[in-house]
Formats: C-alpha cells, structure tokens, sequence
C-alpha cells in the first residue's frame, strides 16, 4: 500500500515546492491559484493518471499537502463520486475535486465524466488542458487542435479539437467555466463562484507544456495572455447549462502572435487564416448564446 | 430470521443491504452499481432499500461502479457491488486497483459465461479470470450459503487483519433465478455480526495521504508481499468469521473445503458451486453401492487453501477436479491449483474434467460417466472434454 504521509507543517500548500513538475507546467500555476481561491479551505482530490499525480513524487514523499487519491486513467469522476457520497452522507463540507488532465477528459474518462455530470454528482471537475498525452512524451488527444505536430501527428493533426465546454453545457451542470492561469482575478471569482454553488462543477484550463508545445518555460503566462487576447481560448461561464456570460473578449492581437512562439505550430499544414476562421466562428456561436441566453445577475 | 422463499438474486440483495445499513453508526455505505443479465436484480433490490446512512449510485458502467465503490470505501465507508461476465472483464482495471489498494469491497459475482459467443448460463470463466487481483474468492454451491458466505465475506474483508475485497460467486441462473427457501438474517443479527467497518487508510485531513502515489520495485515487492501476508492469514480469520457467525445465527456455515466420505476414499471428486451439489448427490449414490468415493466441495479460491486440500485428500489414490471453466491452452483453472498443491504426492493421479462449459446441464449422468472414467485411469491425461450439451 502506497500512503504518504504529508508532515502537518506543510499542510498549508496544496502543492508544495520540490515538486517534479517541468519549469513553466500550467499545473504549478492553477494548482496554487485554486489554493488561493479554497480561502484556507481544505479538499479531497481525485487524480487519475496524468503528469498531475507524477508531481507527487516518488513513495514515501508527496508534494501534495491535501488528501490526494490517485486514480485508474478514466475514473476519477467515479471515484470522486464515492468519496464526495460518503462526505455528504457524513454531513462534511469539504469539496472533492477531480484534477485531471485533457486525456483522462476528452478521451478515456469521457463516458465516466458524462455520467457523473448527467447525475450531478456534488464535486468540482478541473481538467487542465495541454492539449496532449504529456505524461507518455506527446501524443495528440481530442484536445489538440488541428494542425498542431505531435509524435504520433507528425505531419500535423487533421482533425479539429473538440469543444469539451460545449459538451459539458449541453449536460445542464450548474456551472462551467474557462479559466486562465494568466488572469489571476477572474481565475478567482470563478473559482469561488464554483464553490458557492452545489453540484457538478466543471473547469477548464488551457495549460501551457513547453515540453510538449516545444515552447520556453519563462513565456508560459505570455501564451496564455496571447490565446485569450487573440480570442483562441474564450473566457467564459455558463450557468446549469443555459445562461452565458462572457468574461474577456480578444482585443484583435493576432494569432500568429501566439504560434510562432511554439514549435508544435510549425507545420507546412498550418494555415493562419484557417485558425482565423475557427476562432471567428467560435466567437459567433458565444456571443450568439451570450445575447440570446445572458446570465444576467447569476454568481 | 426470516425463512421465506427467493431467488440468489434477492437472497443476495437483501444481504448486501443489511450488511450495509449495519454500518449506519459510523461512515454509512455507498457503492456504484450497474446491471448485467443475470445480476440485474441484485442492483434493482439495492436500488429500493431506504439505507439510515447509505446511497446506492447507478452508474454508466461496470468500470464506474468499482471506481464508484473503491472512492466510497476511501472514505471510510462499507462498500460493495455485483457484476457478471462481460461486466467483470470491463471492470476489471477497477477490480485489480480495488485489491491493490487494499479496499475492503464485496462483491457477489453471478458467473456466466464470458462472450463471444453471446451465451448468458453459468461458467466460472468470469470470476476466475480475476484470481489474480487482490481479491479473496468464494464459491457458494446455494442460495442459503450465498446468504452466508456473503456475511463471511465482510468480515474477513474487513478484518485488520487481512484488508483485501472479497467476492463471492454464484451459478448464473441455476442459483441467481431459482427460488429456494432462505433462512435471511434479521437486520439485529447483522448488526450483532459486522463489526463497524474501519477503513484504515481512508483519507482524511488529520493525516493528509496521497494513495496511489509511484514507487520503486522495492516498494512494489514489498506491497505485494504484504498482501500475499494477509492471504495467507485469510483461513485462520474465516474460522473466527465461523465461529462468530455460529455464535450470532445459531448454524454453522461450511468453511473453505467441505469434504464428504473422504476418510477410506480411493477417489476424491472436486468441485465448486451448484455442481458440487450433484456431485454430492452421486456420490452417495455410489457410496451406497460400496464404492470408496469422496468429494471436496470447493468454497475459498482464493486464497487456495493448499495445506487443506492436501490434508482433505488424505490417502486417496485418485483425484478428479470437475472444471467449469477453460484456460485456453491450459486446460480448467481449479485443475491448475489442485494439481500444483499435489505435486508433493506424485503417486496421486490428478485428473481434469470440463465439464458444463458454457452453462451445459451437468446432470448425475454425466457425472456417472467422469467417475467411471477416472476410475479406469491408470495414468493422468491432458483435461477431458466431458460434452454435455445435446
């Protein structure tokens, strides 16, 4: 059995350093904004396979402070299930989250992450997105987007990304957001705004990987400035599947911007003004939902 | 307690439910629970029971049900499920993580044949394909002892001493849909029976884990030498789950081998669930006309009580091991372990019979023609193929 046990004197760090994670990993940075946004509260998490549960380290260390449960690659959400029952039954208040990265959600974990969100189960669902299988060295997923090399797209990938908040909308969950580790007081709000509610709660973060965006680690937050400002990764809330409401709208930088900082973006595949439609067409479809179906006065 | 007449199905719900409501005073039960022919009413029982403490959570899959239960046993909480088949082999990831984690699950598996071919009827294939998961195994040949060994089954589960999941098997159909009459346990009894269920290593804030986290090969050895410890130690505290239970119910059930007329036998007969009891039957039809013919009416699996079965084979000369199941290129898996545990008497004959395959009929006939079989045997032979279907 492989416990580790956390020292109480760090217990205050959700994650603490002396992690393994690569320099300028998106997970370093949303691991510590959600402890900032717990105020002090303590949660339970569900980690299934995933770099995510590789950065606790070797046995008997663990860079995790909190109760962590690391599960098979497409469970956490049944597992967190479990867990988030027996709280409630017990009549505790602390939150289950699922810390899961883009595999464990688009792909594997899609069937056992519908269901537990058809079912409201009462938990907050974080998928950090890469928009690869780093933990294996780089393959594509569902979640990379088209165009984009990896090692098992190496002419570039031909089909689209798929829109997991569409999906997760179209579930009626309570809540469901975009969040950037580059802006750190709507990261806040909406994290809180989360745990004020009940029920299932689904994030997603676009998580920058210089390893497998073949990008520096020092310019992490610059790309992730760079994908909201250009409008490639909307900033956005939707409230039980039904009420928009948009956060940050791009301020016409370019996307060229956002790519020629990354290698995975050099592909003779590539076409800008592809990208360009895509975003366009993306933004059309949320500020149609946005004016239609507006979350006014919802938090 | 309750005599009333019902099915394995029902006869198991209904246990599972009291063994969870018995641990309403403490961390309460939950568990995922998903259908499969011919399991189903077992989760629908589940699914009506208004637990003091307890939610039973219909999930999207086999996979999600053991994920469901390996959280809410994380949390302290007694859990437990049914499955069948092809949902065994789709839970399977779960069911190895389940017993690696040291997770106290029962889970009553109603065996049926693994397809393709599609075919619903009872084969042990199913749960035997999971012998190697951490998990202990028992075989029930009735309806009252599925009752039984199901309470046995939280009690050593649970016990400090052993923390591994149980799970205990019954024929699909044979048992699961047929009525008998059940001696069902008052939910008094099952309180007086079941201790409090104590996870000692669920999460908790006090001493903040990470479970699951990556070892090296020492650890890892070391992990799975701890619970080949606590398999080991898993006939001393099934004894005391008896004599418990006898305190508590007033009956005795049977332990991990029942042997009949084993003492003077020339031939001794193994086999598990509903087969064992026509085995019994023919048995002492045979008995009576003077044969010296035993039987070993094989209950725990895993772990495989070898020092037992060495003890209940005594100084018979043959051994004939009736197998429900097929390891293809092998031959049957209970086969495998007899022999294995018999290679020290190698004047024994160990003899393999598949038999019933695919939920076949095994009727007295057939087990007439396996006795005579082995008693014309000279030398032990590649597992026979004993055809039953018409």
């Amino acid at each position: 059995m492989s416990t580790t046990a956390v020292p109480k004197e760090y217990r205050d760090h959700l994650l603490r350093p002396g992690n393994t994670n690569c320099a300028g990993c998106g997970m370093s940075l949303g691991l510590q904004l959600i402890e900032q946004a717990l105020d002090g509260d303590l949660p339970t998490i569900v980690i299934p396979a995933c770099c995510g549960i590789v950065t606790a380290g070797q046995f008997p260390t663990s860079a995790y402070g909190v109760p962590i449960a690391a599960s098979t690659f497409a469970s956490a959400p049944a597992v967190a299930t479990g867990l988030s029952v027996v709280a409630q039954l017990n009549g505790e208040s602390h939150v289950t989250i699922c810390w899961t990265g883009d595999g464990g959600t688009y792909d594997i974990g899609m069937a056992t992450l519908s269901a537990a969100a058809e079912r409201n189960e009462d938990m907050i669902y974080i998928c950090y997105d890469n928009e690869i299988y780093g933990n294996t060295g780089g393959q594509r997923s569902s979640a990379t987007p088209e165009g984009v090399k990896t090692t098992t797209t190496p002419f570039g990938k031909t089909e689209r990304k798929k829109d997991i908040m569409a999906i997760m909308a179209a579930h009626g969950v309570p809540y469901a957001a975009t969040l950037s580790v580059a802006h750190r007081d709507d990261f806040l709000r909406k994290f809180r705004t989360a745990r004020a509610r009940r029920g299932f709660r689904f994030f997603l973060i676009l998580s920058p990987c210089p390893t497998g965006w073949k990008s520096e680690p020092d310019e992490s937050v610059d790309l992730i400035q760079l994908a909201v400002r250009s409008g490639l990764f909307p900033l956005y809330e939707v409230f039980d599947g039904t009420r928009y409401r948009i956060n940050i709208r791009p301020d016409g930088t370019p996307i060229e911007e956002y790519m020629k900082r990354q290698r995975r973006y050099k592909s003779e595949t590539i076409d800008p003004e592809h990208i360009k439609a895509g975003i366009r067409a993306q933004w059309h479809y949320l500020e149609t939902m946005a004016r239609a179906f507006p979350a006014d006065g919802a938090s | 307690m309750a005599r009333a007449l019902m099915s394995g199905n029902h006869a198991a719900g209904y246990t599972l439910a009291m063994a969870g409501e018995a641990n309403r005073d403490v961390r309460g039960c939950a568990c995922g629970a998903y259908p499969i022919t011919p399991q189903t009413e077992i989760i629908e029982v589940l699914r009506e029971v208004k637990f003091t403490k307890g939610r039973v959570v219909p999930v999207e899959s086999e996979h999600s049900a053991m994920g469901v239960c390996m959280g809410a046993s994380l949390g302290g909480a007694r859990s437990f499920t049914a499955s069948s088949a092809n949902g065994l082999s789709y839970m399977t990831e779960n069911v190895f993580a389940a017993g690696y984690y040291r997770l106290p699950i029962v889970m009553v598996a109603v065996n049926r044949t693994l397809g393709p071919p599609w075919n619903i009827w009872a084969d042990q294939g199913d749960s035997l394909a999971l012998r190697d998961a951490a998990w202990i195994q028992f075989y029930t040949e009735s309806h009252q002892e599925l009752v039984d060994t199901t309470l046995l089954a939280f009690r050593v589960a649970e016990d400090r001493r052993v923390l591994l999941p149980a799970m205990v098997a019954m024929d699909g159909f044979i048992v699961s849909h047929t009525q008998m009459v059940v001696d069902l346990p008052e939910q008094e009894q099952v309180d007086r029976y079941l201790p409090n269920c104590n996870v000692p290593h669920r999460l908790t804030f006090e001493h903040a884990t990470t479970i699951g986290g990556m070892t090296w090969p020492r650890e890892t050895e070391r992990h799975r030498k701890d619970i080949q410890e606590a398999m080991e130690r898993v006939p001393a505290v099934l004894a005391e789950a008896l004599d418990g239970f006898e305190h508590v119910f007033g009956r005795r059930p049977h332990g991990a081998l029942t042997s009949e007329h084993t003492e003077d036998a020339e031939m001794v007969f193994i086999a598990c669930n509903t087969m064992a009891r026509t085995l019994r039957d023919v048995i002492a039809e045979r008995r009576r006309r003077g044969e010296k013919v035993g039987l070993i009416s094989h209950k725990l699996f895993r772990p495989y009580p070898r020092e037992l079965l060495r003890k209940a084979i005594g100084s018979a000369r043959k051994v004939g091991v009736l197998d429900r199941n097929h390891s293809p290129g092998s031959g049957g898996i209970f086969w495998q372990e007899a022999a294995t545990s018999l290679r020290q008497r190698p004047d024994l004959i160990v003899q393999d019979y598949l038999v019933g395959l695919g939920g076949g009929d095994v009727t007295p006939k057939f087990i007439n023609e396996i006795i005579d079989d082995l008693a014309a045997r000279d030398t032990a032979d590649e597992p026979v193929w004993e055809e039953v279907a018409v």
